[in-house]
């Protein structure tokens, strides 16, 4: 059909030069080990920055002086910056590059922390860690739904209405029948349900998947919001007071200090999302079903050729792919609020920029998930202590991550070769 | 339908058969139309006018198509109002019974719902007096402004070969320009108005640079960058909204100081209703538009990389500085009706919700107006309709505002398959078959 793929032949062919990617990522890291150890420095208090190991003031702690904390870190950032520089044998660079950038994190927090209020100059580990798992628990099932369409090349923009749908239906059927598990089933339902709508035009109709996935969010937001009105709105009690999954404590592993309270006395939301990424990510690389969706989304001719059926295969993981959002937005209605217009709000977008920022991968997805929801929960922090950096510049972070991502200046980003392109057998 | 990289023995299929491609009349579009006309056989005898007229009729053209996606959505939308209503939905539950009962209460239901979608948006029989007559038709230009220019921005692209997603971000860019020259420039008026119009395109310009520069230096997928830039756009707004010198010095919530007098849009029918100069300003648009694509070299420049790149490059086109000026007007486009925004009528001060849906919904109007200048304008037309007859409908049927959203997410996606309404209706298959409105390409 007409399809108009634009290849990526508009690059122009870089002549690399001496600014190869790694001296770049060098230099980058050499300016914000400078900028912490100077700025971070100069502007970091001589109080001690205190990380407890708890959920509050009390308790043991990591101590450092401000100003000696974050010039300290700062001159690790440029010791990495300037290794990089230097030329360190190519598997060090992504060891050396992440020391590097948590050293930096650490400077910046060192002089946060210390500059703090009075009384306020200590920073909860297992607040932190588990505000930033609890943020980043929509973007992971968000990202995973991302992976299981992209990968067998149905680029799936639709997660936001996804998840949005999953979240509604949740609530409106745990709430009826008062059975949690009722709920989780039928917001897994009510994400398959946007899921096979986005199938079925774009593999049956061959409408363009993007156009669809944008529809498709514009469609979830109009639904859920009209029978919020109607229903949810008009009679609370009835339709939008779905029962909540309680926090189950994992024994021996509850334990593990800082940690154990952090990770391991969640619902089960938190759980299924750790272990779907461990089975998407084994089923994709390991099992027939996952060598069988890679080549889907990478040379679908090809697998025709093998006998695989191609649709089929999109069929049933864009299916899968709604099931697994629905569930994530089952992670707000059925574990932490009650249904609202919109309540999604954008993070269908942010797991998808965590798609592509984990490269396609259910790992990847997870660390950028991770990442995303630890800006996240840093805004709120420093928020709380009254910090100078405004919050909104810290919400920005995962767009312009995503952006720098693609741009290529953070490594080669590749989607598989045929995402997003209708396959018709001929 | 040249396949654009061959080499990589890409997925994209040509239709094999010429069986497929008749069957398929969402053949080929925007390449069918910026080639010749289809090339018919010579007709034995020439049909008459009226006896045309209804063989395409129940054809699949884009007209029916457009009209039975309407209705289908129509219908769909009467349903998910009856089904959330329980006195109506009582009434199915003895239907067998007395089906009367349950026919009247839905169509007693639909009916004022949709006859006050109408009165708020075209015309009001029980209006009395000019004001009141034209304050449907007023209300309805209000809300078409905007989208004609985002509707426009996104179409643009399109053609380039673009998708713009990003006329959201733009339009925020451009809403926050345009105020701040509103409100922090002393101008006289006339020039004051220009200068923040003008601001505002600048906003969107730039917000449309950074994904075009992106795509044509690092080939980085615009839409992926676009939907990012969205969100920092949105960002950049609730942070700036709280700024001192910009902040509202009497308000304590996320409220900008408002735009002076002398740069807000006149209104056109008086101060009582709120259509503006906006109007005026997006059939400009629309008309420069279409003369940019259909009569300017680089209009003519701009299809030949939306059709083809690689083709367009041997012909000695540069593409990459296509991809940016494409980008640029587009995001010029999105950012003037994001300072329709804030210079018109429906604000007149910076909030975090001040660019509404705008940028989105021109996604919608774009295909729905077939990626086409005055389609677009029409599409606008009857997208803006919606919304000042959904807030009718809210208001005197108490039907929720967000139908309107999903009878305009549905129109789309019921405009977008083609197919499946020649299916529904067994629609004969048009003529000339230019009803594809999607542009099928990966990340």
């Amino acid at each position: 059909m007409s399809t108009m793929a634009v290849p990526e032949v508009a690059v122009a062919p870089v002549d690399e030069g001496f600014w190869t990617r790694t001296r770049k990522a060098g230099a980058v890291l050499l300016a914000l080990g400078l900028l912490g150890a100077v700025l971070f420095g100069t502007l970091a208090t001589d109080q001690q920055a205190r990380f407890t190991l708890s959920e509050d003031a009390a308790g043991a702690a990591l101590e450092v002086n401000g100003t000696l904390g974050a010039i300290l870190f700062g001159v690790v950032t440029i010791a990495a910056g300037a290794g990089v520089l230097a030329g360190l044998p190519k598997r060090w660079f992504t060891l050396v590059l992440g020391v590097g950038l948590v050293a930096f994190v650490l400077s910046f927090l060192c002089w946060q922390v210390s500059a703090a209020p009075a009384g306020q100059n200590f920073m909860p580990l297992v607040n932190i860690i588990r505000g930033t798992f609890i943020l980043a628990l929509p973007l992971i099932f968000g990202a995973l739904a991302g992976v299981l369409c992209e990968r067998s090349g149905v680029v799936n923009v639709a997660i936001e209405g996804q998840l949005l749908m999953g979240a509604f239906s949740g609530a409106l059927f745990g709430s009826i029948s008062g059975n949690v598990w009722v709920g989780l089933v039928a917001a897994a339902v009510g994400g398959a349900f946007i899921s096979l709508l986005l199938a079925v035009f774009a593999i049956r109709y061959l409408v363009d998947q993007v156009v669809m996935g944008i529809v498709l969010n514009l469609l979830a937001v109009g639904v859920t919001g009209f029978l919020y009105e109607r229903l949810m709105q008009t009679d609370a009690q009835r339709y939008n007071s779905a029962p909540r999954f309680s926090n189950w404590e994992i024994p021996l592993l509850s334990d593990i200090p800082v940690l154990g309270p952090a990770l391991f006395r969640g619902n089960i939301f938190l759980y299924l999302g750790l272990l779907l990424v461990l089975v998407i990510h084994i089923a994709l690389f390991r099992t027939r079903w996952g060598l069988r969706t890679r080549s889907v989304g990478e040379h679908p001719t090809a697998a025709d050729t093998l006998g695989v059926r191609v649709l089929g295969v999109r069929y049933r993981n864009v299916l899968l792919a709604g099931l697994v959002a629905g569930i994530g937005g089952a992670s707000y209605t059925l574990a932490l609020y009650s249904f609202t217009k919109n309540m999604i709000g954008g993070k269908g977008f942010i797991a998808l920029a965590a798609l592509i920022f984990g490269r396609w991968s259910p790992t990847g997805a997870l660390l950028a998930a991770l990442f995303f929801g630890f800006a996240d929960q840093l805004a709120t922090y420093l928020g709380a202590i009254n910090s100078v950096i405004p919050s909104q510049f810290l919400a920005m972070l995962p767009y312009l991550a995503t952006i720098l991502a693609v741009a290529g200046l953070v490594g080669k980003v590749r989607a598989p070769a045929a995402d997003g392109k209708p396959y018709i057998k001929g | 339908m040249t396949n654009p990289n061959p080499p990589s023995g890409s997925p994209d299929k040509e239709p094999a058969t010429e069986a497929q491609a008749a069957q398929n009349t969402l053949g080929n579009t925007e390449r069918a139309e910026s080639a010749t006309t289809p090339t018919q056989p010579a007709p034995d005898r020439k049909p008459s006018l009226g006896q045309l007229f209804l063989d395409n009729l129940w054809a699949a053209n884009t007209f029916t198509v457009t009209l039975l996606s309407l209705v289908l959505a129509a219908i769909v939308g009467a349903v998910l109002m009856i089904i959330s209503d329980p006195d109506v939905l009582a009434t199915y539950s003895y239907i067998t019974a007395r089906p009367s009962d349950a026919i009247n209460s839905s169509w007693t239901l639909v009916s004022e719902a949709y006859g006050n979608l109408f009165k708020g948006s075209v015309f009001d029989p029980d209006a009395v007096g000019f004001q009141a007559a034209m304050s449907p038709i007023s209300e309805t230009l209000t809300y078409t402004a905007p989208l004609v220019f985002t509707g426009l921005s996104v179409a643009l692209a399109f053609r380039g070969g673009l998708f713009n997603i990003g006329a959201q971000g733009q339009a925020t860019m451009g809403v926050i320009l345009a105020a701040l020259a509103g409100f922090l420039l002393p101008l006289p008026p006339g020039l004051h108005l220009l200068v923040a119009v003008l601001a505002g395109a600048l906003g969107g310009a730039i917000w449309g640079f950074i994904p075009g520069i992106l795509k044509a230096r690092t080939g980085a997928h615009e839409v992926i960058n676009t939907i990012m830039l969205n969100y920092i756009a949105v960002y950049f707004l609730t942070w700036l909204i709280l700024q001192r010198g910009v902040q509202d010095p009497n308000r304590t919530d996320a409220i900008s100081r408002p735009v002076d007098a002398s740069a807000q849009l006149p209104r056109l029918f008086g101060d009582n209703l709120r259509a503006h100069a906006g109007i005026l300003l997006a059939i400009l648009a629309t008309w420069a538009v279409a003369w940019l694509l259909n009569r300017s070299t680089l209009g003519f420049e701009l299809r030949a990389v939306g059709a083809n790149p690689d083709a367009a490059r041997t012909a000695g086109i540069s593409v990459t500085r296509t991809y940016v000026l494409i980008m640029v007007f587009a995001g010029v486009l999105a950012g003037l009706g994001g300072s329709n925004m804030v210079l018109g009528t429906t604000a007149s001060a910076l909030t975090p919700l001040v660019v509404a849906q705008i940028g989105f919904d021109g996604i919608l109007v774009a295909l729905l107006g077939r990626v086409k200048p005055w389609g677009v304008a029409l599409a606008a037309l009857l997208f803006g309709a919606l919304q000042a007859g959904g807030n009718r409908m809210q208001s005197y049927s108490g039907i929720s505002l967000e139908l309107v959203t999903v009878l305009q997410a549905l129109i789309v996606i019921f405009i977008a398959a083609p197919a499946l309404v020649k299916a529904i209706f067994q629609l004969r298959a048009a003529r000339a078959a230019r009803l594809q409105t999607s542009l099928a390409k990966g990340w």
